[in-house]
């Protein structure tokens, strides 16, 4: 049985990574949006490095860590795009009336995505080197890195599945990156913590979960090894993972009742 | 023939030929793409105040950027070198400000490319007397949308405590600068939704205008920029904008008849694109 099961989950990752990786409209915003914000960033924001208290050197070390939430973010857009997809063309439905457990169908989409969150881990790491930024926590902090990028993507992911499921549409699925990418905007992204003068803003990217995945990857970058940030960055993940698997079952539940 | 008022608006006549031997045929026709503009603009308005999903992002995305920048990078303020009299808020006021003037153009080129996609556009040139008319109602929209937003995020800046030390005459040139914007960003994405007909060419009138607003001195000003993205700012014309525009906010000004130039001859530019694009879409349709 057990087999089986992960016969059905790997057919399923398989189809949903290649749909990713085939189609340059998917492809193109995850590697192009965050390299350009950060190569924009990196220069237009080399001169907050001179204030006291910034924590290196490097803008391009410090700023490197966004591209992982953006790149996660892409994800969310993708999977659920590609899910509602499959939705209004009702393949979906045809894959529900096959013997393939309802388990199968959302799990093997996720293990595709956290492959995709993998990978694209792994080129923003890549391109963070090649742009100058040093990865003070070495060959195991990468690995690391892509662990998190991996676990990162798999939440937004499964919360793109839950809207897709939900709403069966792929423009409600695209209106909700606006909604994250503020969320972004309004946490350290830009500056440390230590360093967001405006009492409002300190306070909201205190709250804001976003900050502390931000200074998870940041902290391999920059400080090498800081326990703190890299359970306060994986509890995150791990939150954002069980909450977005958690609403997307539900709503393949409620799918299933309804078709 | 004229269209019926079916709702007891004022309706966009058919297309008639001016007939060559009418005294005033210029001014009729004059007259006619304003008819077609207003009733283009009246919808258009109509439809955005309805629509939560279209008036709520065009509002709260400016309002995101705002308080990100002015907010949360206030500390760039402090950076060595950085001078500016009416402090980071007004420095940072300003870019939202070009960006939200471009943006509400960039958005009206959207509907323009979804009213295409749902086939209203075309019933539309059907029924214009002068097509015209059409590009023209829409950018009354686009400005009309930017007033919207222009004056929630102002009133939001003067609130949150944003310094203005320019005078009342700086101030006029300064939204006079935000309406030019919102002709240019207007311009620019009518000229490719009139050539594509389709939502899909979003990304096509989106990325240029968001990579030449971040490629000029959005965070500090030209001079304490280093390296390769000096060299790219110091010949962007949005940094023209946004030199004029801080200029005009702090009453100490710099570039502000090369802004303005730049941005009269990008709505000349845009206005052939635009022309050009409704021609392309008359002949196809």
């Amino acid at each position: 049985m057990n087999s089986l099961l992960s016969t059905q989950v790997g057919v399923l990752a398989r189809r949903s990574m290649r749909k990713t990786l085939r189609q340059p409209f998917q492809l193109f915003p995850i590697v192009f949006f965050p390299i350009i914000l950060l190569a924009v960033n990196a220069s237009g924001l080399k001169a907050a490095t001179e204030l006291v208290g910034f924590p290196t050197r490097s803008y391009v070390s410090f700023a490197i860590a966004v591209a992982f939430i953006q790149g996660a973010m892409f994800a969310l857009i993708n999977t659920g795009t590609n899910l509602a997809e499959d939705i209004e063309s009702g393949f979906f439905n045809r894959l529900a009336l096959t013997p393939l457990r309802r388990v199968s169908l959302i799990a093997g989409l996720l293990v595709g995505v956290a492959g995709i969150g993998a990978l694209q881990s792994a080129v923003y790491i890549l391109i963070g080197l090649l742009a100058g930024a040093h990865l003070d926590a070495g060959l195991g902090g990468a690995l690391v890195v892509i662990a998190l990028g991996s676990l990162t993507t798999l939440g937004f992911g499964a919360l793109g599945c839950a809207a897709a499921l939900w709403t069966g549409s792929g423009e409600a699925v695209q209106g909700l990156f606006p909604l994250f990418f503020v969320f972004v905007f309004l946490s350290s992204s830009n500056l440390p913590r230590n360093l967001l003068g405006t009492g409002w803003f300190h306070t909201v990217a205190d709250w804001n979960p976003i900050s502390y995945l931000i200074e998870a990857f940041r902290s391999l970058y920059i400080y090498g090894w800081d326990a703190t940030a890299l359970w306060r960055g994986f509890a995150v993940a791990s939150a954002l993972a069980v909450i977005g698997l958690l609403a997307a079952s539900a709503a393949l539940r409620r799918r299933m009742q309804r078709t | 023939m004229s269209t019926a008022p079916s709702n007891g608006r004022q309706p966009v006549a058919a297309p008639t030929p001016a007939s060559p031997g009418a005294p005033d045929g210029s001014s009729a026709r004059h007259g006619s793409i304003w008819r077609v503009a207003w009733t283009v603009a009246w919808r258009g308005m109509h439809t955005y105040i309805r629509r939560p999903d279209l008036i709520f992002p065009s509002l709260i995305f400016p309002l995101v950027f705002f308080a990100s920048f002015a907010g949360g990078l206030s500390a760039l303020g402090r950076v060595p070198g950085f001078t500016f009299p009416a402090g980071y808020t007004a420095f940072q006021f300003v870019f939202v400000m070009c960006q939200s003037a471009m943006f509400s153009g960039l958005f009206t080129g959207f509907t323009l490319a979804f009213d295409f996609e749902s086939g209203f556009a075309r019933r539309l040139m059907l029924a214009a007397e002068d097509r015209r008319g059409i590009a023209l109602g829409y950018a009354l929209v686009a400005l009309a949308r930017a007033a919207i937003t222009l004056t929630l995020v102002t009133a939001v800046a003067l609130v949150s405590g944003m310094k203005i030390t320019g005078d009342s005459v700086d101030l006029f040139g300064l939204y006079g600068l935000a309406a030019l914007l919102v002709l240019v960003g207007y311009g620019w994405a009518a000229g490719v939704a009139f050539r594509f007909r389709t939502i899909q060419a979003g990304p096509l009138m989106q990325t240029p205008v968001f990579l030449i607003l971040f490629l000029a001195p959005v965070y500090l000003p030209l001079a304490l920029l280093k390296g390769w993205i000096h060299d790219v700012a110091s010949v962007n014309p949005a940094t023209a904008f946004l030199d004029a525009g801080r200029g005009l906010i702090s009453g100490v000004h710099d570039h502000t008849a090369l802004a303005f130039a730049c941005a009269l001859g990008l709505i000349l530019l845009f206005g052939i694109w635009t022309l050009s694009g409704l021609r392309n879409a008359e002949t196809s349709a």
